[in-house]
């Protein structure tokens, strides 16, 4: 049986007991998946599953009302986000059904997009996709390309640690095997630069935001929704003036309260349609975070996230040490 | 010492704010460049204080609160630690020097202790200079675009 069907299978068996499924199914264009919410077992065949599902689906989980039975398809790294919002009691092990995949990794459309521009193809003409050993078969009109996976993947896939779900109720397919974990060396080249040379990488990123909060309203780690103190007036921690200081600071907002939480799922800079790598704030300060407590967001629910708790004498932290 | 730069202190309201009043009333001489704003506890301070008064044109931030074991609620300054210590580390990323922020613990009778340790933190931020301001360049941008004469034509 292909994973598909034993998903299907696994999904239809589950679905009279659960409020609705979130998985993924075709969207607007040949290249495009979109998030379905599944309430009828007549609806499973909307169901997708390959390397162009890229939405983490586990940032939907926050979003119904309390006591809905849910159940959602994960990827290995979306699992991790189910696991962090379990970590943080955000939801409840009870109301979700973990629906857990194998995964090689997804593309990253934005590759997609610069790939086929470079050989003068437009990637919303496409008029079908399918991912082959070869790497990804595009059919255009009158044409054909053939994009080598290497040139496609999402980065995040590259180094992905946990190809399989780390927490499931049901598990479809074969799993992939753990790889090493990710060493964030990957970061060395923004490591070499000066302050300097930083601050003003993030100038010019920054000067292009648009300050439409799809990297927040992306992330599943984000609940506090219309609460967020990035817009709310009282405190104002951020000005309706659109400059870079506020904007920098809104990136600075979503980075200090992801902090030891943030899976590095990627979506934040999926989402941001000024293609702002974002991922650099997230990884580097992932990368403090497992220097100074060994700690790796939504990998063991039974453990407390390092900014939830403390040890009276911290190994790692020299606080007099200036 | 040379002019004064702008120095933010966040002290907690039980010790370290009571520490500097013990130096001030033991006319112990300090240096003059930190202003301090009191707080309930260390556990009170949210990371973004320090962010946005550095991002703000502060050229230093100081954090001081109960040595750990004395905390009032008694574990406000160990969560408080773990923030810090992460604040410290975030810092570089942004590109603001992690020597503008210091976080340290001083108790309501350690006079002595907390004329050292703002002597040290000035001197350590002088030695660093005028922070520099993420929004600085696109200022100065505005203004060449204010003037450039585009507005003047508007107006016309
Ligand atoms: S990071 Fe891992 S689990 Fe996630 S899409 Fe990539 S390969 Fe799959
Ligand atoms: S901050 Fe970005 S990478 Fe981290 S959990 Fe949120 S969306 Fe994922
Ligand atoms: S998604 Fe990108 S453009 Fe939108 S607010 Fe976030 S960083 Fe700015």
């Amino acid at each position: 049986m292909s994973v598909m069907d034993e998903l299907k299978a696994q999904i239809a068996r589950r679905l009279p007991d659960l409020d609705l499924v979130i998985g993924w199914g075709r969207g607007y264009d040949a290249l495009h998946r979109t998030p379905v919410f599944l309430k009828d077992a007549k609806e499973l065949d909307q169901l997708v599953f390959d390397p162009l599902c890229v939405h983490n689906l586990a940032t939907y989980l926050t979003r119904f009302g309390k006591g809905k039975r849910v159940g959602v398809v994960v990827k290995g790294c979306d699992s991790r986000s189910v696991v962090q919002l379990l970590q943080e009691k955000l939801i409840s092990r009870e109301h979700v059904t973990i629906f857990g995949l194998p995964c090689e990794g997804v593309a990253d459309l934005g590759r997609v997009n610069r790939a086929l521009a470079s050989r003068g193809l437009v990637m919303g003409k496409a008029r079908e996709a399918a991912f082959t050993a070869q790497g990804l078969e595009l059919a255009f009109k009158g044409r054909s390309e053939t994009l080598p996976l290497a040139e496609v993947m999402a980065a995040k896939c590259g180094r992905c640690a946990y190809h399989d779900a780390v927490l499931f109720d049901e598990f479809a397919g074969q799993p992939v095997g753990r790889k090493d974990p990710d060493n964030h060396d990957d970061l060395a080249a923004f490591e070499a630069l000066t302050l300097e040379e930083r601050m003003e990488f993030w100038r010019e990123q920054m000067e292009r935001c648009t300050r439409c909060y799809a990297c927040r309203n992306a992330c599943p780690l984000c609940v506090c929704r219309d609460q967020c103190i990035g817009q709310s007036r009282e405190p104002g921690w951020v000005s309706q003036r659109s400059g870079l200081e506020e904007k920098f600071f809104f990136q600075m907002i979503h980075a200090t309260h992801l902090a030891g939480r943030c899976t590095e799922c990627g979506e934040c800079e999926r989402a941001c349609p000024v293609d702002i790598p974002l991922m650099l704030l997230k990884r580097k300060l992932g990368k403090e975070i497992v220097e100074l407590f060994n700690y790796r967001a939504g990998t063991d629910v039974e453990s407390r996230p390092p900014l939830l708790a403390f040890k009276v004498e911290e190994d790692t932290i020299n606080e007099r040490g200036w | 010492m040379e002019k004064e730069l702008r120095i933010v202190g966040f002290l907690c309201n039980w010790c370290s704010y009571g520490g500097a009043d013990t130096a001030g009333v033991g006319r112990f001489i300090q240096p003059t460049d930190l202003r301090i704003i009191r707080m309930p506890c260390s556990g009170r301070l949210d990371p973004l204080f320090v962010l946005k008064t550095l991002t703000g044109g502060a050229d230093g931030v100081l954090v001081s609160g109960c040595h750990p074991r004395d905390c009032h609620y008694a574990e406000g300054n160990y969560y408080a630690r773990r923030r810090l210590e992460v604040l410290k580390r975030f810092l570089p990323v942004i590109g603001i020097d992690p020597g503008r922020f210091e976080y340290t613990w001083v108790s309501a009778s350690e006079g002595q202790r907390w004329q050292h340790v703002v002597t040290e933190f000035t001197a350590q931020v002088h030695a660093l200079g005028p922070i520099q301001r993420i929004g600085k360049q696109a200022q100065a941008r505005a203004c060449s675009f204010a003037t450039s004469g585009l507005f003047a034509r508007v107006e016309d």
